[in-house]
């Protein structure tokens, strides 16, 4: 491969892998915090309006990864394949400026609001920039779908005598019939994101409060670790189901019609078969153009592809080479890891749902250790179901139209991606070690009754006088402590007086 | 419909630099005028709810830009690279210290964030001044129409090729500087009140003059680097309306501020970037993208401009959309009228 290409796909392997953990959460969880805030405003209940704020702050945290990650994305079309860029533009031009004018502005407008608007807002009106933000990512995802259907499977376009693309009916790219399948199949993936952080989160908590030695403000938070598991595993359960059921079932039949290599790619077929068996495990071996240790279920892909058990499924050996994706492993595997997951996610789905209607699930903790430790891999599934996606397109930037090797920046060298690609995987290291460290803390802090904002120092600067300095240090029990008190609770009860910290900002004045 | 979509990305990238710019000013400005926790969060707060949604401006500037002209997206992208990927770094290290800096009441966390926020700031300010010089000085379009540009080669000796950077371009770059700290500054006065608002008032009549120098010395420069823009301007003397309005409006914002009249004074200001602005695209069109040294070449409206039937359909959401943002973008300026009283909740 030249080099060059080599780092520009590369490049934007890495920015988007990067980038797509964060959006996936923020969906995910923006459902989770609009249903929260839902609850609130027709129970009146405090708790609810408590719970969605404390993941207001971790969602915030995220938005913002989200965001600044997201940027270099739409820039990268432009500087690492303006060939791919102008050649498209004409027809993915409508979806990328579309979901700016409706997206970005409403997402960008309502996030402050949401964030630091629920004292200043009535209840009403803080439910709705709420809802403006989760509206607007998913405007977002439905918006940039479209583009990757497109990319996909085009439609919708003519080419024009120059060679460029041009669309020719703006319903056709909107209502791509790749488009639904996909956009709903990544959605459910976002949501078993969301709901697998709430739900491990929640779990957290509860196996914490339950501790013998637990304080009365971990107590506290347990209770609201049993909020989460409950609305976590009441949408994580559906949610789970949904990805499988029938959107990725769909998907895969999509695939399969119109990207054969891809379909044979992923599921490890090299030969064709009527009666094609599904592969759960086994490591292609690209020399001898065989599955090395196969364990198979026989004739179920030919069912699952066309419901019939004698279906013929055609493999990659049937297929001229230079139109294979070109990494058949790597493919093949982030294909068998997303199913492998997504199938457990059921599992676990459906054991805690059981446990949880059998009114078991929070003195279980075996199933708690497993929702807490399960968190980490819905992020996996969805990045590898992208990986999927997008391996499965090669060698193709637009299937059958615009091959990969003609989309990328000519003019700019293989070392000036690899610049920038040195200095992106500087930045994302700092930022996820930052994200981490900040969720990990709030995390720590707990849902339990800080009502938001900063500490001592805010209620200092925004009185300006030492009074409430005094309220600040004033430890008042979890659900009732104001101000900075509730700052604290990851130190325990004994910390130093936090008041000194604001004090020495004041020493400029 | 290809001049009307000119215009129409021109406006989107006018509205960007007057509300990304009292933003990007105010940041420029953040460790001059406010030196305290209480007083940096009070800056922070004043641009909080609104600084997101101005970036958004550049983003959806950009997403019109590959809808109407593709290919200028492209060879413009590509061909600046390198200062495009910096600008990217900029931007994220800036959003991550608004976004991260008030999550730590830490004496040494906040200043490390407060450092990054204001450098960041001014830099972007500088890099927006010399993308807008390198395309109106004209970058060296190949004959496919891609080019691709080192940053300092022009500073050497033998000048050999062409940079991002060079004395035409620099001077764009510190004007923008100037432009938006002015801006920054105007907005600080509108929205704060004791230290802060005295300190803006001191950087505001500190850049103000230089502001004017460097004006008049890149408007020379410019009609002696692009003669596109004096031709063209020739050709419709009434053009001549827009720099002057440019002109009109930096001399009454310095007298509306000295009788105390703070918004007219910003707005003063805001009409100096728009209006200067409108005078270079108005100079430049049908150019979007001159070549430098081989006018030939250049990417005008029509040879970088998306299919016809793109352009047309894209009118009919672009107009709903736009009429949503701007209800958005006033609900948003209502909420947070007046003042900035710092609120524990904020940054």
């Amino acid at each position: 491969m030249d080099p060059a290409l080599f780092f520009h796909r590369f490049h934007f392997a890495f920015t988007i892998s990067f980038h797509y953990l964060f959006p996936q959460f923020t969906m995910g969880m923006g459902l989770l915090i609009v249903i929260l805030k839902t609850r609130a405003l027709r129970t009146g209940d405090d708790r609810f309006e408590k719970a969605a704020r404390f993941w207001g702050k971790v969602f915030g945290l995220a938005f913002a990864m989200g965001v600044v990650t997201g940027i270099p994305m739409e820039f990268q079309f432009g500087t690492n394949w303006a060939r791919f860029s102008e050649a498209t533009g004409g027809v993915i031009g409508q979806t990328l400026a579309m979901e700016g004018t409706f997206a970005f502005f409403l997402e960008s407008s309502f996030l402050g609001l949401f964030l630091f608007g629920h004292k200043k807002l009535s209840p009403r009106m803080h439910w709705l920039s709420a809802f403006a933000v989760f509206a607007g990512s998913w405007i977002s995802g439905f918006f940039i779908v479209a583009t990757n259907a497109f990319m996909q499977h085009p439609v919708g376009y003519e080419i024009q005598p120059d060679g460029m693309l041009a669309l020719n009916s703006y319903w056709s790219l909107l209502l791509n019939p790749w488009l639904l399948w996909q956009y709903l199949h990544t959605m459910a993936g976002a949501v078993v994101t969301g709901a697998f952080v709430m739900t491990g989160i929640g779990a957290y908590y509860l196996l914490l409060g339950q501790r013998p030695d637990a304080s009365e403000e971990t107590r506290g938070h347990a209770e609201y670790g049993k909020i989460f598991l409950r609305l976590g595993i009441m949408v994580g359960l559906p949610a789970s189901l949904f990805v499988a059921f029938p959107t990725g079932d769909m998907q895969a039949i999509k695939v399969a019609e119109n990207q054969p290599a891809a379909f044979a790619s992923m599921e490890g077929l090299f030969d064709s078969e009527e009666g094609a068996p599904l592969v759960l495990i086994g490591q292609p071996d690209m020399e001898n153009m065989r599955l090395d240790n196969p364990v198979e279920v026989p004739r179920v892909l030919s069912f699952l592809t066309y419901r019939r058990f004698d279906a013929e499924v055609v493999g990659l050996k049937e297929i001229p080479r230079d139109e294979w994706p070109d990494n058949v492993p790597l493919h093949y595997f982030a294909y068998h890891i997303m199913v492998g997951l997504g199938t457990l996610f059921i599992g676990i789905m459906i054991l805690a749902g059981w446990l949880l209607w059998r009114r078991r699930l929070f003195e279980s903790r075996a199933m708690l250790w497993l929702l807490m430790l399960a968190v980490p891999f819905p992020f996996i599934a969805n990045t590898t179901g992208w990986m999927t996606a997008e391996l499965g397109r090669q060698p193709w930037l637009v299937y059958g139209v615009l091959r990969t090797e003609d989309g990328f920046s000519a003019t700019v060298s293989a070392g000036n991606a690899i610049f920038s690609l040195l200095g992106f995987m500087g930045l994302y290291l700092l930022l996820g070690i930052l994200f981490l460290f900040l969720t990990a803390r709030e995390i720590g802090h707990g849902p339990g009754g800080h009502p938001g904002g900063d500490g001592g120092a805010s209620s200092d600067a925004g009185e300006g006088g030492d009074g409430s300095n005094g309220k600040g240090s004033a430890r008042g029990p979890a659900g009732r402590s104001a101000r900075g008190s509730g700052r604290n609770p990851g130190g325990g009860s004994g910390g130093v007086p936090h008041t000194d910290i604001p004090s020495a900002f004041n020493e400029g004045r | 419909m290809e001049t009307l979509w000119f215009y129409l990305v021109a406006v989107m990238v006018a509205i960007y630099v007057v509300l990304d710019g009292f933003d990007l000013g105010a940041g420029a400005l953040h460790l001059f005028v406010a030196r305290t926790d209480p007083e940096r969060r009070t800056v922070l707060q004043s641009i909080g709810p609104v600084w997101d949604g101005n970036e958004v401006w550049l983003l959806a500037g950009g997403g019109a830009m590959v809808l109407a002209f593709p290919k200028l997206y492209a060879s413009g992208f590509s061909g600046l690279y390198l200062p495009l990927m910096m600008v990217l770094w900029l931007l994220i290290l800036r959003a991550i210290s608004i976004e991260f800096r008030s999550h730590l009441e830490s004496p040494i966390w906040r200043p490390i964030w407060d450092v990054v926020f204001s450098l960041s700031s001014l830099l972007l300010a500088v890099f927006l001044g010399v993308f807008l010089g390198n395309v109106v000085r004209g970058v060296p379009l190949g004959e496919d129409g891609y080019f691709f540009t080192p940053l300092w080669t022009s500073f050497r000796t033998d000048r050999s090729e062409l940079g991002v950077l060079d004395w035409y371009t620099s001077t764009v770059g510190m004007t923008s500087l100037l432009a938006l700290t002015y801006h920054g500054a105007m907005w600080l006065i509108l929205k704060t009140e004791g230290k802060i608002r005295n300190r803006a008032k001191k950087a505001a009549s500190l850049a103000w003059p230089l502001l004017l120098v460097f004006t008049g010395l890149v408007t020379v420069f410019t009609f002696g680097i692009q003669p596109q823009v004096s031709t063209r301007m020739n050709a419709n003397p009434i053009s001549y309306v827009l720099p002057s309005a440019a002109l009109v409006g930096i001399l009454s914002s310095r007298r509306f501020m000295a009788r105390g009249m703070e918004f007219p004074a910003f707005l003063g200001s805001a009409a100096f970037l728009v209006f200067m602005l409108l005078s270079v695209v108005f100079g430049l069109y049908p150019m979007v993208l001159p070549g430098a040294g081989n006018p030939g070449a250049s990417l005008t409206i029509f040879n970088a401009s998306g299919p016809p039937y793109a352009l047309r359909v894209a009118l009919f959401w672009w107009v709903p959309g736009m009429v949503l943002v701007g209800f958005y973008t006033a609900f948003i300026y209502r909420q947070m009228a007046g003042k900035v009283k710092l609120d524990e909740e904020g940054y």
